[in-house]
């Protein structure tokens, strides 16, 4: 047995985060098991505690950064960054959630622990130094939001995504399970440390290399949506609550982009000219196809799905100038789409009520007349979507058309540009919706605005502006992380 | 051809035609039966490279453990119709053509930088009891994934109670 | 060359008096549970219907082989031969005696002493609820299917129970390979042989281990699978002939095996309770010529005409025996090492078919809720403990 066998108290300040949150989500069941019929929505500010304090104690081991269980898994800036980032996805998900689940008279503390779970799951994949790391955490991140998906049993389209999500996302990971094994057997390694080491000395055959490093990515690109992997997507999210479609549109997305940036930047790194091609190609089609599809949407959910999948098109060409500030360009934008598409999703949550009846686009007619709170959130927010200037989105185009010019990548920024005026049209005829025409059936019984939802509204609305006013906020951050600690 | 060799083909065709039933027999019982011969396969080639412990879990857990709650399920729900409906009719040449040309593919990168099917394998078993070495990679270096499976375990779990879970009508 | 022909020999050996004893475990079994219900039992066939067991044989081997048309040909066929084939696998790690030297040949008791033994086993007999499985869905028939699809959850739950109780003797002897399992048993402490069951404290363990294999068994209580008032003959009834005394002997072979596996884990293997100086070396020859004299004492108050000339024939031959153990233990050292090794291996094993049959005679069958409830809700749990106080203990101790 080797000496250094017990982890030190730095490796354990390091894994803070993750263990707060087990801990605090078996905390959940268990609680869940003795409140009995009681009113479960103390269960969900239980949680959004839990998250709080693994926010604080991620915040914390950034301090003292390094590797911890045999290189098992690294706190850098960018780690810190994301983890920081898909905690804060939770907590606006539980904020969203606690409402609709009351309504649907499905809130308990089941939901909860799943939503930490797969919280647990995101944050490992943002600090995994390892591809078994990576794959346990996709594995725990990717099985609570299948449960999530299917979680109102009694509603057919929940159990549709559910089934269709568990189905194709078991067998994407099983292509990045079969890219590791790959990797392993050419470079005896699953460190990307040292599978980094390995693959620069040229030895191992790079036709080979790059097989496993395409399986990998097949499985990656699923996560993400990126085409032609992102069929999923529209079906999942139009099919789940609501809430968990905000759930599943950001924080499993940020973590696996987190992951791919990872592996391709550390361990394929001197293989990029085989992947920077591919990527290129994946990022056009992934924004062209997102663009064009949602401009065929009718319904408000689908339309969102498909715009996620164009904006993760937007961040895999920031993916694909494979640069520092391309990273940095990756990490801005997915902060500011985090909250720009919660916050949509909130809405949407707010105007579907119970059983989701009002979820198609022509639903929020007149909802300026009726509602202006909620109109203006959505409007900022789809602002932001579009990419006007003052909100976070705007920066995160920006930068990531910038990082692309950088990189000399002057057709996909300009393709990318056009696209952001397609999506223009889809996302301001909402807006025309809203404001132009007159109030229809689904107006007028208007639900209050529930106070943890009014809340989620606010936070991601003000963070959205915040970010396009101050973009520095964040930016400097992204920019000093930018470096991946390797 | 050496005994090493022969075992070695053998255990693989075992493994790769059982992967082959899998998918194509329409019988669902058929298709347990030759997924559970695939993984006979793969543990025979665990055992020929002196993986002892490897072979034994993976027959105890996949084929004794996992198979027969599949081949339970299987027998209990009955498929005698799903076997006759045409599965993914319009898409099988579509889906033929593209899992021909990925093998091609994978076998013309691989062909460029390995031997395809050596006349003679040698294989090194592994020195040191089998079990000795993966509890001590195990328990060390892969202590932190070892525990977080349990994680894992413990969210399908909870989802599987959920799903099986008794309706709320 | 050697080596081979030693395995070969060993190989026809064991198959020899395995199969010898599968057939007359069956005997045991019938005159057993007769007394027990008070009746006399095989009879007619030789004295003592004690070549019953031989005529059953012919009886089975000439019956028809029927195949009926609805069932799964290959499966149907296959079943059968994969259940025996299963349970005569796993006798080939068990090691029966300690390393011997006979005509200068130097050989372990047993037939493969290999380091995963009773992950081996462990492995076998998870495999072996395929052939019941199969014969019950091949057959086609609801009896059937239902039978195999009780004894496949009954068999998956009670495997988990059944290897975390063996796991605690393990750890105990930290080793997998069974050999050296029993060879850590050896001695004894205070004059208590030093068994897992007694010193390593593993009664508990030992019980857990017992009541999972009747289940991993098919016997009763946990006879579910075949239940014949529910199931008429549950996964077998559609078989006939060989075939079915297939799946009879697997029963009876995967009864030995556990019988087996409890004795090499448990109770120290071939390794005597009395220490060597308190004589360990003629006790054997001594129960002998204790049980030659009651047959010579029942000679003569013969009940039946017929014991006046069996009663003694059967006490010369046993009394024989025991003048062989009586040469072992002062003559030739080297024989008395093998054959007490082998007395003691099969008095423990024996006495716990014994068991097994005398709870056959007694037990009612359990209710399938029951059966599966008791699995997840007491024995999965009481094995995890035992492996978890067997594991601090450990611990502490090393």
């Amino acid at each position: 047995m080797p000496a250094n066998f017990m982890p030190s108290a730095a490796e354990y300040f390091r894994f803070a985060p993750e263990i707060i949150l087990t801990i605090v989500g078996t905390l959940v069941m268990i609680l869940e098991a003795m409140t009995g019929d009681r009113d479960k929505s103390s269960l969900g500010y239980v949680s959004l505690l839990g998250l709080a304090a693994a926010m604080a104690a991620a915040v914390a081991a950034n301090n003292d950064p390094g590797l911890a269980f045999q290189s098992m898994i690294i706190v850098d800036g960018f780690a810190t960054f994301f983890r920081v980032l898909v905690l804060g996805v939770g907590m606006l998900t539980i904020l969203v959630s606690t409402n609709y689940l009351s309504e649907a008279k499905a809130n308990s503390g089941d939901f909860y622990a799943l939503i930490l779970f797969s919280v647990v799951g995101q944050s490992l994949m943002a600090c995994a130094n390892e591809l078994i790391m990576i794959f346990i955490g996709i594995e725990i991140s990717s099985i609570a939001s299948y449960i999530l998906a299917g979680y109102l049993r009694d509603d057919r389209r929940n159990n549709e995504s559910a089934l269709k999500y568990f189905l194709m996302g078991s067998f994407a990971t099983a292509f990045l399970l079969y890219g590791v094994a790959w990797i392993y057997g050419l470079t005896g390694s699953t460190n990307l440390g040292e599978i980094r080491t390995v693959l620069s000395h040229g030895t191992a055959p790079t036709a080979m290399v790059g097989i496993s490093a395409a399986l990998m990515l097949v499985g990656l690109a699923f996560k993400v949506s990126a085409a032609p992997f992102q069929v999923w997507a529209p079906d999942v999210y139009q099919g789940s609550s609501a809430p968990i479609s905000a759930f599943m549109s950001a924080g499993p997305k940020a973590a696996a982009f987190a992951v791919m940036v990872r592996v391709f930047y550390t361990s394929f790194d001197s293989i990029s000219n085989q992947w920077e091609p591919v990527f290129w190609i994946m990022s056009l089609a992934t924004m062209v196809i997102g663009n064009f599809a949602a401009l065929q949407q009718r319904n408000i959910k689908r339309m969102l799905a498909y715009s996620s999948i164009a904006h993760a098109g937007y961040v895999m060409v920031a993916v694909t100038s494979h640069s520092a500030v391309g990273t940095a360009a990756v990490m801005f934008y997915l902060a500011s789409y985090c909250l720009m598409n919660i916050g949509a999703f909130a809405v949407v949550t707010w105007m579907a009520r119970d059983g989701e009846k009002f979820v198609e686009v022509d639903d929020f007619s007149g909802l300026a007349q009726k509602q202006p709170f909620v109109t203006a959130i959505l409007t900022v927010l789809i602002l932001s979507l579009v990419g006007v200037p003052l909100t976070g989105g705007f920066f995160g185009k920006f930068l990531v058309f910038k990082a692309a010019i950088d990189s000399h990548l002057m057709w996909l920024a300009i393709l990318g540009l056009l696209n952001s005026a397609v999506a223009a049209y889809y996302y301001l005829r909402v807006l025309v919706v809203m404001y132009f025409r007159e109030p229809g059936a689904s107006t007028v019984n208007l639900p209050p605005v529930a106070g943890t939802l009014r809340v989620a509204m606010l936070v991601t609305t003000l963070g959205t502006i915040a970010l396009g006013i101050f973009p520095g906020l964040i930016l400097g951050f992204a920019t000093q992380s930018s470096t991946l600690g390797k | 051809m050496s005994g090493d060799t022969f075992f070695f083909y053998a255990f693989s065709a075992l493994a790769l035609l059982g992967g082959l039933g899998t998918v194509l027999l329409r019988n669902a019982v058929h298709c347990a039966l030759a997924l559970m011969t695939s993984l006979l396969g793969v543990a025979g080639l665990y055992l020929l490279q002196g993986a002892e412990f490897l072979f034994a879990v993976q027959i105890v857990l996949y084929i004794g453990g996992i198979m027969v709650l599949f081949l339970f399920v299987i027998m209990l729900v009955n498929l005698d119709q799903a076997s006759k409906l045409q599965q993914f009719g319009r898409q099988t040449p579509i889906a033929l053509v593209v899992a021909l040309a990925a093998v091609a593919a994978i076998f013309s990168m691989l062909s460029k930088s390995a031997v395809l099917l050596p006349a003679s394998v040698s294989l090194t078993p592994l020195t040191g009891g089998n079990t000795e070495t993966v509890a001590n990679v195990l328990f060390t270096d892969y202590l932190l994934p070892f525990e977080l499976v349990s994680i894992l375990l413990l969210v399908a779990v909870v989802g599987s109670v959920m799903m099986a879970g008794k309706r709320t009508e | 060359m050697e080596f081979i022909i030693i395995t070969l020999v060993k190989t026809g050996l064991v198959a020899f008096i395995l199969l010898t004893t599968l057939a007359y475990l069956q005997w045991v079994e019938r005159k057993v549970i007769a007394h027990v219900q008070a009746r006399v039992g095989p009879y007619r066939v030789g004295p003592h219907g004690l070549l019953q067991p031989l005529a059953d044989v012919v009886k089975l081997m000439t019956k028809e082989d029927l195949i009926p048309d609805h069932v799964n040909k290959v499966f149907y066929v296959l079943a059968p031969f994969l259940a025996v084939f299963l349970a005569l696998l796993s006798i080939s790690v068990i090691p029966f005696g300690p390393a011997v030297e006979i005509f200068g040949i130097k050989t372990n008791l047993g037939l493969a002493d290999i380091n995963i033994g009773i992950l081996l086993i462990l492995a076998v007999s998870s495999l072996g609820v395929y052939g019941i499985a199969l014969a019950g869905w091949a057959s086609n028939n609801k009896y059937s299917l239902m039978g195999g699809l009780r004894s496949a959850a009954q068999m998956v739950s009670y495997e988990l129970p059944m290897a975390l109780a063996i796991a605690a003797p393990l750890i105990l002897s930290n080793s997998l390979n069974l050999r050296e399992i029993v060879d850590t048993q050896a001695g004894n402490w205070y004059g208590i042989p030093n068994w897992n069951i007694f010193t390593g404290g593993q009664i508990f363990g030992f019980f857990l281990f017992m009541i999972a294999a009747f289940a991993e068994t098919n016997r009763i209580p946990f006879d579910l699978p075949e239940a014949e008032n529910e199931l008429v003959a549950g996964f077998h009834v559609e078989y006939s002939s060989m075939k079915f005394a297939g799946f009879f002997m697997a029963e009876y072979a995967n009864m030995i095996t556990v019988c087996s596996v409890a004795t090499v884990l448990f109770l120290g293997g071939w390794h005597s309770p009395i220490p060597s100086q308190a004589g360990s070396g003629v006790f054997a020859a001594l129960v002998h010529f204790a049980a030659a004299g009651m047959l010579f004492f029942h000679a003569m108050h013969a009940a039946r005409p017929f014991d006046k000339i069996t009663f003694p024939v059967f006490g010369v031959v046993i009394s024989g025996i025991g003048a062989i153990f009586l040469a072992g233990a002062f003559v030739w050292p080297a024989l008395g090492a093998a054959i007490n090794g082998l007395f003691w291996y099969g008095a423990k094993t024996f006495i716990l078919l014994f068991v097994f049959i005398w709870i056959r005679a007694t037990l009612p069958r359990f209710r399938y809720d029951q059966l599966m409830r008791f699995a997840w809700l007491f024995m999965f749990p009481a094995a995890l403990l035992n492996m978890l106080i067997t594991a601090f203990f450990v611990a502490l101790k090393g």
